[in-house]
């Protein structure tokens, strides 16, 4: 059991840089910290590191999300792993190798073994915030989203996004709605190498057009009905020796077993002392964040430690036309009586963009699509259906349009009666 | 979270000012992929020679296209391609192949097709519009530069003559250096 005797100097009195020292109350952050519920995306490479941060700073109730096993190669900086847990979940190992050692009974920490996609938009509700140690550009997208799609009176939870990629990090604080989310900062990935597919197949120059030929054209022409699987043996080696034949025929070296298996699997080298300090820039918000005791990143940090270290912290402006927090769902009321077909034309008089061919979608149909021709044949039977037919409650409504920057996302009101008014009165 | 209540209650202030109280969030969420794909979609401006079809109305993520130049060596074939979108459009390209076993130089016998906007300079500035149209050029222009049917590619450099004649026979559903390739004069 160990005491909070490191930490109680830093919660004790306000900080130098306090936003609010009137309002700031060293009991209520020591409450906050014993019951903020935390929720940990990723056990992985930087997951271990959160979730050891996390416990060791304070916090009771932990839940981790992971939908990784662990495998043979984590283990030189998944610390929390051990041989005998290979194959096991990332998450589930995790939160017990935790508990094991830190020895609280009043820590808990809850893991769920499984896709974050797999919980709905409700369930992340209950937490206060939401730090993530993600390996995929897709799952950042989907929390990002998912986070700001929660927004209302009551709730806004801030995504602490931890990445690191070789000797680079960065760390971020996003408050959804309030500064720029990932999705306003897309353009700054750099995308995944590829190579053209004339060189793969004709000229080769590097060990890695080799593998790319074995995995881009010589895979599926002699497995057409089965998807590589990097964690079969025989597949890895199948792959390794084509792309070795083909090496020789060609004279190029360096093709290994493991550069075939880092090019299939688009590996980036992982080293542990960046995880460490990213996920130690993460850990620290989430501990401000959470106690008050001193202000927020302001937004964007990044790190380097190709040569020496560098640090520099910004804050990334928010875009306008994000197509995530930069939209934000409008209210437009409708009849209860209206047509598709009425409330499209509603839509583009009334609003202060006047629409040319609007296009309208929800989450589950297409309820109308002014092109490609095909599309609006299948969907124009829509248009004189009632709108509060095709709607379920709450649904959102996206509205594309040339004349529209990105998209618009409209949220119904129904008002009136169900029946054409002047219908009634005939 | 004094701070962050600090900002919500000056955003709050700022929607009243604004006149909106009606804050309630939806049900569901569209993902980003979709909000862009049905931009890029809905925006498509294609000419005539170059027909979509979706084979699943509910699904616009993967569909097929049908390219039938006028002119150049492939004019009035029929060329199916099936298009797949994923949902990390537009961080990663669409995925097209081409479904008809055809003899051209920068398209293989699987259907592999090296352009360059799909691979390695594809960006998300690009638009499903601009992808297609570089489907289509390709059709109208084969390149002999960067070959992916390398035979082909040899004959279009050396004798653009035969290669016009290969092609014309090729299309027909014919036998070229003994490979069948398909008949796409049929609709």
């Amino acid at each position: 059991m160990r005491d909070l005797s490191s930490i109680l100097p830093l919660v004790e009195t306000a900080g130098p840089f306090n936003e609010v020292p009137e309002e700031y109350d060293p009991h209520d952050s020591l409450l906050s910290l014993a019951t903020t519920k935390i929720l940990v995306i990723g056990a992985g490479g930087l997951g271990c590191e959160i979730l050891k941060n996390l416990a060791l700073t304070g916090f009771k109730d932990i839940h981790v999300i992971d939908m990784d096993t662990i495998e043979l190669s984590n283990l030189n900086r998944q610390f929390l792993f051990r041989p005998e847990d290979i194959g096991k979940s990332k998450a589930e190992v995790a939160a017990r190798a935790i508990i094991a050692r830190i020895g609280d009974d009043n820590l808990k920490i809850t893991p769920y073994f499984g896709k974050i996609q797999d919980k709905p938009r409700e369930y992340y509700r209950q937490f206060s915030v939401v730090i993530s140690g993600l390996d995929s550009i897709e799952a950042r997208r989907w929390i990002n989203a998912t986070l700001m799609a929660l927004v209302d009176e009551e709730t806004l939870v801030p995504l602490i996004d931890g990445g690191t990629e070789g000797l680079r990090g960065q760390s971020r604080v996003i408050l959804p709605t309030i500064s720029s989310c990932f999705e306003c900062s897309l353009d700054l990935l750099s995308p995944k190498v590829t190579y053209p597919v004339c060189t793969i197949a004709n000229t080769p120059r590097l060990p890695e057009h080799c593998i790319e030929w074995a995995n881009q054209l010589q895979w599926p022409r002699h497995f057409p009905d089965r998807k590589f699987d990097a964690d079969n043996p025989d597949d890895v080696d199948w792959m390794y020796q084509m792309a070795k034949t083909r090496a020789d025929e060609f004279k190029i070296e360096g093709v290994t077993r493991s550069l075939t298996l880092g090019v299939v699997k688009n590996i980036i080298p992982a080293i542990a002392s960046t995880n460490a300090v990213i996920a130690a820039s993460c850990c620290n918000e989430a501990f401000k964040f959470v106690t008050n005791s001193n202000p927020l990143l302001n937004n964007y940090m990044m790190y380097s430690g190709d040569e020496s270290i560098f640090t520099y912290t910004y804050p990334y402006a928010k875009k306008d036309n994000c197509p995530v927090c930069g939209n934000m769902p409008k209210w437009v009321k409708a009849e209860r009586w209206w047509t598709l077909d009425q409330f499209i034309e509603e839509l583009s008089t009334k609003q202060e963009v006047q629409m040319t061919r609007p296009s309208l979608t929800t989450s589950s149909r297409y309820l109308y699509l002014s092109n490609p021709e095909e599309l609006e044949k299948l969907t124009r039977t829509n248009l004189s259906k009632k709108l509060s037919d095709l709607l379920a409650p709450g649904e959102e409504i996206v509205v594309t349009d040339p004349k529209l920057p990105i998209s618009m996302k409209v949220l119904v009101e129904f008002v009136g009666s169900e029946v054409d008014p002047e219908f009634i009165n005939k | 979270m004094l701070k962050l209540r600090q900002l919500k209650e000056k955003q709050k202030a700022q929607a009243a000012a604004e006149g909106h109280n009606n804050s309630s969030t939806p049900t569901t969420s569209i993902s980003a992929a979709q909000l862009r794909l049905q931009k890029d979609i809905t925006e498509l401006d294609l000419p005539h020679t170059i027909k979509v079809q979706f084979p699943d109305p509910s699904n616009f993520f993967t569909f097929n296209l049908t390219i039938t130049p006028q002119q150049g060596y492939y004019r009035s074939g029929h060329f199916h391609f099936k298009v797949d979108i994923n949902n990390n459009f537009p961080i990663d390209p669409p995925k097209i192949k081409c479904l008809n076993k055809i003899y051209h130089p920068n398209i293989d016998l699987e259907g592999n097709i090296c352009l360059n906007i799909l691979r390695e300079d594809w960006s998300p500035v690009l638009s499903l519009s601009q992808v297609l149209m570089g489907l289509n050029f390709l059709l109208l222009e084969p390149n002999a530069n960067d070959p992916l049917n390398k035979q082909a590619a040899n004959v279009l450099a050396k004798d653009p003559r035969q290669f016009e004649r290969n092609v014309y026979n090729s299309m027909r559903g014919g036998y070229i250096d003994s490979v069948y390739f398909d008949n796409v004069m049929k609709k």
